[in-house]
């Protein structure tokens, strides 16, 4: 798939002809270049394997590529001094496959989490915080611990989690994967309202019904490539 | 202070090591106190041996018999040697000790006082002498044994000089203890800091991505760990001060005379007490580097 690139810092992500491999074993991502203007939004599709929770990883950081070039907000990450890391990952929200919940701490807790490594005060915490896991239905869970909740209520913690601090790009691992269709369309909703606030958008997804109702695009993965994405069933 | 005030994002308080640090530092404590009291017991015994032998001198006129004929001879001589010291430049003072005071001496060795009366004794006399004047002493012995021979002259300075060698070897050993206990503290620390880093590495993990700076999580382990270390370190204190109460009360008991007179003074329980914080210090910064040294590995 061949993509227009430009070198300047207005992508918020860009990578180029990156790849990926785990220990010996052959690349799980081959020559992946695309790039990501302020303010899009993307749905990350592709079958379960294709790469796509690589791909993820790579761009919220949790690994760095085996070769090629990935610069994150106009920065090369692999020549990024490394106390400056932080810093970039905040600007990125991220909504983990698996949560990634803390067990041990409260629903309220959880979410205030990416304030708290940012210094906010605890008064803006509880001020906000609340009102957010309202927003996504939690109210009554405000202290609930991760381990009483169920499937939907730790992927909505998780997701207020991922959009507290206003990230510039957020990245959501199938946000959508334990909700009813209702609360996914909700959701979307409140990815779309962050997105016309400035922040870039990129859910990787099997739901074929939001991809349909949502029409933004499409980054298609096969077999660890990026390829033009093939029309959805049914449209 | 941030190492105080802050709560903790990792459920470190049922971590195994919430046991066994305490413990290990508590041991580490005791020892530290046991080893710092003697050093500093030692070094006020040392002190207090050569500033009382510093300027002074021992001369000995040799053994003479007992009755009133050979009394009235040996103070002659007495008084002969008495003479040669005035004159000699850097005696401040020379004063025969009595008879009776020779016999107290040698009480608590030989028994009986009017058994050791019978016995044939030298005459001792002490000599002060200015301490910032150099005497010959080889010179002043032989002049001394002109007068009377076989009179010695001793200027402790082979005695002090082995208990100097001892006391400092001793001193060296304690410090050595101290920086064992140091370093075994910190290994210590390192091992449990990394197993807690290994039990907690998912919500590390978590911390990392979401954008904490590494201090951020060292923080969390080096609060922890500092009170683990000072709760260990107290408990330490409270050990080595009721072994050190106990080995005072055993000398106090012992025979009077036999072992110096020798406590610790106010700054010296001052450097005590400031022990367990040493320990939580030394472990927290251990805990923060050792965290800080993991997180550089990680992506």
């Amino acid at each position: 798939m061949s993509r227009k690139l430009s070198t300047g810092p207005e992508h918020v992500i860009r990578f180029e002809s990156v790849g990926l491999r785990y220990g010996q074993r052959p690349e799980v991502l081959e020559d992946i270049t695309f790039a990501l203007k302020p303010g899009s939004f993307h749905f990350l599709t592709g079958a379960s394997g294709a790469g796509k929770s690589s791909l993820l990883r790579l761009m919220y950081l949790g690994q760095r590529p085996t070769r090629g070039l990935v610069t994150l907000f106009g920065q090369d990450v692999a020549t990024v001094p490394r106390d400056k890391l932080p810093a970039l990952r905040r600007r990125v929200g991220v909504v983990f496959q698996d949560f990634h919940l803390l067990d041990h701490m409260s629903a309220m807790d959880n979410v205030a989490l990416p304030l708290r490594v940012s210094g906010v005060s605890e008064a803006e915490i509880k001020k906000h915080v609340p009102e957010l896991l309202s927003w996504v239905g939690l109210a009554d869970h405000l202290n609930a611990k991760p381990p009483v909740l169920s499937g939907g209520q730790k992927q909505r913690v998780a997701i207020a989690r991922a959009v507290i601090a206003r990230p510039d790009l957020l990245l959501a691992d199938e946000p959508t994967g334990n909700v009813d269709d209702s609360l996914a369309t909700r959701l979307i909703y409140l990815f779309e309202e962050l997105n016309k606030l400035g922040t870039t958008v990129v859910i990787a997804t099997h739901n074929e019904g939001l991809l349909r109702n949502f029409p933004h695009s499409r980054l298609h993965l096969e077999r660890g490539r990026l390829i033009d994405p093939p029309p959805l069933k049914g449209a | 202070m941030a190492l105080i005030s802050r709560r903790s994002d990792l459920p470190t308080q049922r971590d195994a090591s919430s046991r066994f640090v305490p413990l290990l530092v508590a041991l580490m404590v005791f020892l530290a106190v046991l080893a710092l009291s003697g050093l500093m017991i030692l070094h006020g015994l040392t002190a207090r041996w050569e500033r009382d032998i510093r300027g002074t001198l021992t001369v000995q006129i040799p053994i003479v018999a007992s009755g009133p004929e050979a009394e009235a001879r040996s103070h002659a001589k007495v008084e002969a040697i008495l003479n040669v010291l005035a004159e000699t430049p850097g005696i401040l003072q020379a004063q025969p000790l009595p008879r009776d005071r020779i016999v107290a001496l040698l009480e608590p060795w030989l028994g009986s006082a009017d058994l050791i009366g019978e016995l044939p004794l030298p005459r001792l006399i002490d000599v002060t002498s200015d301490p910032f004047v150099t005497i010959d002493v080889k010179t002043l012995a032989a002049k001394l044994e002109a007068v009377q021979p076989g009179t010695t002259v001793e200027d402790h300075r082979v005695w002090l000089g082995r208990l100097l060698r001892l006391s400092r070897s001793v001193e060296a050993l304690s410090m050595l203890v101290l920086a064992l206990v140091g370093i075994t503290t910190s290994a210590t620390v390192i091992f449990a800091t990394r197993t807690g880093m290994a039990i907690h590495h998912q919500v590390i993990e978590v911390l990392h991505l979401i954008g904490a700076q590494d201090d951020y999580i060292a923080r969390q382990f080096a609060r922890r760990t500092f009170y683990m270390g000072l709760k260990g370190g107290i408990a330490g204190l409270g050990l080595g001060i009721g072994a050190l109460a106990g080995l005072g009360y055993m000398a106090r008991s012992l025979e009077g005379g036999i072992l110096p007179e020798v406590w610790l003074g106010l700054g010296h329980w001052a450097a005590l007490a400031l022990l367990p914080l040493a320990a939580a210090w030394i472990a927290t910064l251990t805990a923060r580097l050792a965290v800080h040294r993991a997180l550089a590995r990680m992506t």
